[in-house]
């Protein structure tokens, strides 16, 4: 299987998916560049590459460059989906749901329900999401932990390339609103990527790695981190079931447990504050409906309850490490 | 409103001082030694000095992205702003904001602000407060070409005007909002027009002649001072460097910034025309030029040697820890 970047699979995903479905449109910030400038046109491509090349391939009238108007974006992709598209969204980070939340909130999640099952909005909504470039509180937060809370909305994590042409795939075909998390410090990731046509069903987790001492559950660039450490960790005999839900909506519940019935201890990683994080969304499904299989209390390994700092040290202690899985994951052992 | 000697002095040094900070700023990030994304503000001096030069400590400023030159001209200290951006423990925000977020509550900038549009709504809220004080103390909002196309700035702008609110929006058209042209994005291409469309005042002026600026600037605050609501003051201008260090620029013609250089550098222009008119004398400049060099020169060596933030100050500043 050839090796390619997250980017380059997203990329390539979005170029296969606009050519097989002329519904799909591509409207944000900069996903193309150059409009009203001196220079050349298609000058961005997206400010991390992801939508490259789909200007001039696509063409202005399906990939479009919008002002600075964040509800405008998301409250037109919604109104381009319940008249017949299938858009996708750019936000240039993240944080700036903040300005649009409305559009995806109160109108975009709600429509197929509000109105009885009228009507469907195959939105995709792309947000890069994360800290670790030390772009400050603003330009660093996961967010999805808010976007997972809200019915009727679906919630895509990927960790790996391959993941991520999967996932998009799936997104891009989904008759609902989609939101999707590219992770900043994932973007260089490369791994193996299937040729063709591949698709991964959304509220199916991926078991990373089998073990037998604890369950690790971990999303994003959070699965690269317990991969760490459990790399260290199998050096010393402690071997861990590593789970990435890569979907937070619908959540693979069953594949938690059922790692649990071998394990009996549950370690959840998410690079969000802790109060109403997935991990705390996820350690309170199993409490309720997982108490039995339980032989340790379950371990939270999160970010503080602050924002995200700028600083290069305060960064990198905001951030979940290895060394935080480590400890996390010996506790629960030695429970 | 003519300038005497002190304060065209004045005037010189604040747009040096920016100029400087940025200069090096381009030539340090280059490095590595500074994390993040910074945004200069090269070429814009005027702007932010003609602005500023009509505000004391107790009138309110919010800016932007792009705000190390309205710091500056508001008066927060340099060195304190060197620290910040380099992450520093007793940099002006403890090292926990860096270049998008500085702030200085004594000198009135209620901070720079990373979310494009997030600044106007807080300013008007500002003026709200000098308004209900009586105190005749002013709020102005810096923004970008780009951030007149957001739907907040929009409100402000309604709000301030419904309640006659001492407030000046400022937007600085550098031509382009990121990689998009201004033409492109702002569909009438006339940001005073659009405010002036709301129910207030507006101007135009290049913003590359402090003394268009200042004088606009000025006349708009004794607008608002006097009670007759906001107002808002557009000044077209260029930036020297990309959005932000690193950006290859590619939305731009190759020649487009020397010739801006060349022809619309707000400090070559001030210094021909103060010289010119027998104001000043090339000595006073160049006596500033060399004091600023040296304060620049200052606040990178204290910068680099300042101890980092520490990891206790993680968790302080926030309401509860869990
Ligand atoms: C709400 C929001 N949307 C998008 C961005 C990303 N962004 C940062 S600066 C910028 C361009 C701003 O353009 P303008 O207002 O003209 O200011 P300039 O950078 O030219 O000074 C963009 C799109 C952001 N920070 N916040
Ligand atoms: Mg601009």
């Amino acid at each position: 299987m050839p090796v390619k970047s997250m980017r380059d699979a997203l990329n390539e995903t979005l170029h296969a998916e606009m050519a097989r479905d002329e519904k799909i449109i591509i409207l944000g910030e900069d996903v193309a560049g150059g409009a009203g400038g001196t220079g050349v046109e298609e000058a961005a491509g997206g400010i991390f590459g992801v939508s490259a090349g789909l200007y001039t391939k696509f063409g202005k009238e399906r990939v479009i460059d919008t002002p600075i108007s964040e509800s405008a974006i998301i409250g037109a992709a919604a109104g381009a989906a319940l008249a017949g598209y299938r858009p996708i969204a750019e936000l240039m980070f993240a944080d700036f749901i903040g300005v649009s939340m409305d559009q995806l909130y109160n109108q975009i999640a709600k429509f197929r329900y509000m109105f009885g099952g009228k009507t469907r909005c195959p939105v995709v909504v792309r947000m890069p999401t994360g800290a670790g470039m030390n772009m400050g509180a603003q330009h660093s937060q996961t967010i999805y932990p808010i976007v997972t809370s809200v019915p009727g909305l679906k919630v895509v994590i990927p960790s790996n390339p391959a993941d991520a042409k999967g996932l998009m795939t799936t997104a891009l075909r989904d008759d609902d609103p989609v939101v999707f998390f590219e992770h900043k410090a994932l973007y260089p990731r490369k791994g193996e990527v299937p040729d063709g046509e591949y698709m991964i069903p959304f509220g199916e987790a991926a078991l990373v790695r089998e073990g037998e001492d604890a369950t690790v559950v971990a999303i994003a660039r959070m699965v690269t981190f317990a991969e760490k450490a459990l790399d260290g960790l199998e050096a010393n005999g402690i071997t861990c079931d590593l789970i990435d839900p890569r979907t937070t909506s619908p959540l693979d519940l069953d594949t938690i447990l059922e790692s649990l019935e071998g394990t009996g201890r549950l370690v959840i990683v998410d690079e969000s504050p802790p109060r109403c994080s997935i991990a705390s969304d996820i350690a309170g499904m199993v409490a309720s409906e997982g108490f039995d299989l339980l032989k340790a209390p379950i371990q939270m390994v999160t970010a503080p309850h602050t924002p995200v700092p700028f600083a290069k040290d305060l960064e990198r202690a905001y951030v979940p490490s290895p060394d935080d899985i480590s400890a996390a994951i010996r506790k629960v052992v030695a429970y | 409103m003519a300038l005497d000697k002190t304060r065209l002095l004045e005037a010189y040094r604040v747009m040096k001082t920016i100029r400087e900070f940025e200069e090096r700023l381009h030539v340090e990030i280059a490095t590595g030694a500074i994390p993040g994304f910074t945004h200069l503000y090269s070429g814009q001096e005027a702007v932010a000095a003609g602005v500023c030069m009509h505000l004391s400590d107790d009138d309110y400023i919010v800016s932007t992205h792009r705000g190390h030159g309205h710091c500056i001209a508001k008066g927060c200290d340099v060195i304190g702003m060197m620290k910040e951006i380099y992450g520093r423990a007793d940099g002006l925000c403890k090292g926990k904001g860096g270049s998008m977020h500085i702030a200085d509550f004594d000198k009135g900038m209620l901070g720079a602000n990373a979310i494009v549009g997030g600044g106007p709504p807080i300013a008007t809220g500002a003026a709200i407060a000098t308004k209900l004080d009586g105190n005749g103390k002013v709020s102005a909002s810096f923004g970008g070409d780009g951030s007149s196309n957001q739907g907040t700035v929009f409100e402000a702008m309604n709000l301030a005007v419904v309640l006659k609110l001492p407030t000046l929006f400022v937007y600085e058209d550098n031509g382009y909002g990121e990689h998009t042209g201004t033409s492109y994005a702002v569909g009438s291409d006339d940001i005073a027009g659009r405010c002036e469309g709301f129910g207030m005042t507006a101007k135009k002026v290049d913003g590359g002649d402090f003394f268009a600026v200042y004088e606009a600037a000025g006349e708009l605050f004794d607008q608002l001072r006097a009670g007759d609501g906001p107002a808002a003051l557009e000044c077209t201008i260029t930036r020297f460097y990309g959005h932000y260090e690193g950006d290859p620029q590619r939305y731009r013609a190759k020649d487009e910034v020397a010739n801006f250089r060349e022809s619309k550098d707000c400090l070559k222009n001030f210094r021909q025309r103060v010289t010119g008119e027998g104001l000043l004398d090339d000595s006073d400049l160049d006596a500033i030029d060399a004091e600023v060099a040296e304060l620049i020169d200052r606040a990178v060596e204290e910068a680099k040697a300042a101890p980092a933030a520490p990891i206790s100050e993680l968790e302080t500043d926030v309401y509860i820890s869990y």
